[in-house]
């Protein structure tokens, strides 16, 4: 029986979602072993042509050249996974959606009329259909490894989109924000990393994404209890997944009282 | 009735050596980073000695105390929860061979001595046996039967403590091996010490010892009534029942929801929460299988979720569905309130809510009260 072909696409984004795969390493030969690596420029020149049996795309749509390349590889696979921040929320670059482009362009560029970019950085779930995204800023190579093998098995990923807390109370770390009053987003962020700021005594900085039933605006009452300005708390919201709609609400809102309130 | 002694640090130190001997893992409160957890110990110096914690609804601090008090402390997040149904504890493994599978032999539960259990954690473990052995769960009954249990009455009860209100505390009444009191009286720092079952007798029979005075066993007994007049929180257990199940349709709960992060935390610490979900894990060449338990709660969407979608999609029902279970629903299934009065899924509840407010303020809300009475509907949604 022929094994299930693999293909991995590149959108904008940093690689590291991607590289991910090639850190497995213990693993990496067991999954060379069940898939098909077909179509991987980080790990071989060679590629299989396409149909593709899983398809995962890294990165966020920036361009009108995206959104046409992200048409036709959903064309040619059976399953598209989509992994990290970039791919699942817009990314980090997703905070060029508050400002105007054109500016940054004009900016940065010798020749901006070169340049063909979209307003918004926006995930790919906005232009295509996706049988399922893995969150993280990075993603967590396990996690991958849980989402292939699955495939692969054909079950459900054990993928929780419950709270960083359940992780902290599994592997005993004391919560940083009553124990110590450090501000942490691991209340309204999904687990996944094994909740590893907190492991380290230091706040959640919200990488997994918004978790399934995140009450931004509660957490954010609270900060705002704890001392934080308004300015702090949109901070805080705009950060890799800035653009995902619990935090994008609540750092609206927050940033409405500022220019209501004045500077702070 | 057993007899009680009179033990000094020693004595207490002693008590760990002896246990440990036995063949018991020692667990213990012991300092980690800015709080008291548990973990093995093997002497009192790993105790927190001369350090207290200072709690409120969502806060915890740590400080320290002058008097050098082993026990100068309530609880901290941890419940012994965390021993006897271990979060994502493996309880069957298989291999695959030529003709099927074959079972993979687990080792051995640990035998764990729970030391300076307050009465509360004694109470809790206690409601736990009635829930694990309803269904006869090997993995809890397993480790639990072969437990030694050290409690220690309580002198000092925090602000967020009602234990009181539940007859589970300050001190204990049954359910330990040996139960001590902590005295710390100027220059005099002693503990009485008493055995609660033949086993308890046969270690305390081993420790450096003396008999007690009688002005001693008075001074012991008069602290704990003390601590039960210096509760900081309040449970009104009255009608609690009937209030929470007439009170299901409650717009109340709605404004709790407000405030709820569905965080999981306050069922995570809590030491009579028992809810797992069922986790298989297979190898990548499908060579190797176990089935885990990790910890659950009924703030995940996942947890009430059932062919078509979640039952308790919003959070005001899942907390509706926790506190009413807890306080109300759980005396039908299991006898007894699920509560014990501990008060940590108060203080660790990152935006403090408070499950006695709550719980007076739907009773304060009571909708019985208000379709019968003048006062208008209105008032109890504000």
């Amino acid at each position: 029986m022929a094994l299930p072909k693999l293909a991995v696409h590149k959108f904008a984004s940093c690689d590291g979602c991607q590289l991910s795969l090639l850190d497995l390493e213990e693993e990496l030969l067991a999954v060379a072993g069940v898939v098909q690596i077909a179509n991987f420029m980080e790990a071989s020149r060679e590629v299989l042509p396409p149909p593709y049996d899983v398809t995962l795309v890294e990165g966020s749509v920036t361009t009108p050249h995206d959104r046409r390349r992200i048409m036709q590889i959903r064309d040619e696979t059976t399953v598209l996974i989509t992994i990290g921040a970039c791919a699942t929320a817009g990314g980090i670059q997703a905070l060029r959606n508050w400002r105007d482009v054109d500016d940054f362009n004009n900016y940065v560029y010798a020749h901006p009329e070169f340049i063909d970019a979209l307003q918004e950085s926006t995930p790919i779930s906005d232009y295509v259909k996706v049988d399922f995204e893995l969150r993280g800023c990075p993603i967590s190579k396990y996690q991958l490894l849980e989402v292939l093998v699955a495939f692969l098995q054909g079950r459900r990923p054990n993928i929780p989109t419950y709270s960083v807390c359940v992780e902290c109370k599994t592997k005993g770390n004391p919560c940083v924000m009553v124990s110590h009053g450090t501000p942490c987003l691991g209340p309204i962020t999904q687990a996944g990393c094994g909740a590893l700021c907190p492991s380290y005594d230091r706040g959640c900085y919200g990488c997994f994404g918004p978790m399934e039933s995140a009450n931004a605006a509660s957490l954010a009452g609270h900060f705002e209890w704890m001392g934080l300005s308004n300015r702090e708390i949109v901070n805080s919201l705009r950060g890799f997944n800035a653009w995902a709609e619990a935090f994008r609400k609540e750092s609206d809102r927050r940033e409405a009282l500022i220019e209501i309130g004045g500077a702070r | 009735m057993r007899e009680t002694l009179v033990i000094d640090q020693e004595g207490v130190d002693a008590l760990i050596h002896t246990l440990t001997d036995r063949g018991y893992e020692v667990v213990g409160p012991t300092v980690r980073g800015q709080t008291i957890l548990y973990d093995t110990i093997t002497s009192t110096d790993d105790l927190p000695v001369g350090i207290t914690d200072r709690q409120e609804a969502g806060t915890y601090r740590l400080e320290t105390r002058d008097d050098g008090a082993l026990f100068g402390y309530v609880v901290g997040p941890q419940s012994f929860r965390r021993y006897l149904t271990p979060p994502g504890n493996v309880f069957w493994k298989g291999v695959l061979t030529d003709d099927g599978f074959e079972t993979v032999e687990l080792p051995e539960p640990p035998r764990l001595a729970f030391f300076g259990a307050r009465p509360c954690e004694v109470a809790a473990m206690q409601v736990q046996d009635e829930v694990y052995s309803a269904v006869g769960d090997p993995v809890y009954l397993g480790r639990r039967g072969r437990s030694f249990t050290v409690a220690v009455n309580c002198s000092e009860p925090a602000p967020t403590c009602f234990c009181d209100s539940l007859g589970t505390g300050p001190g204990v009444s049954n359910g330990y091996d040996i139960a001590m009191t902590e005295v710390v009286d100027g220059e005099s720092h002693y503990f009485i010490a008493e055995a609660g079952t033949d086993e308890g007798s046969e270690v305390l029979a081993l420790l450096p010892s003396r008999d007690p005075l009688d002005e001693e066993l008075v001074h012991a007994r008069r602290m704990v009534v003390r601590a039960a007049e210096r509760m900081g929180r309040h449970l009104d257990t009255d009608g609690l029942k009937e209030v929470l199940y007439g009170n299901i349709e409650n717009p109340y709960w709605d404004e709790i929801a407000k405030r709820c992060l569905s965080c999981t935390n306050c069922t995570l610490v809590c030491p009579t929460c028992f809810c797992s979900t069922v986790e298989d894990h297979l190898s990548l060449d499908g060579s190797e299988a176990e089935r885990a338990r990790p910890w659950d709660s009924c703030f995940t969407l996942d947890f009430s979720y059932v062919n078509g979608g979640p039952v308790r999609p919003s959070p005001g029902p899942r907390y509706r569905q926790w506190l009413t279970h807890k306080l109300a629903s759980w005396q039908d299934q299991f006898g007894s309130i699920g509560c014990v009065g501990c008060g940590r899924c108060i203080t660790w509840c990152p935006v403090g809510i408070d499950i006695t407010k709550e719980a007076a303020a739907i009773r304060e809300r009571d909708v019985r009260r208000v379709v019968v009475g003048a006062s208008s509907a209105k008032e109890g949604t504000e």
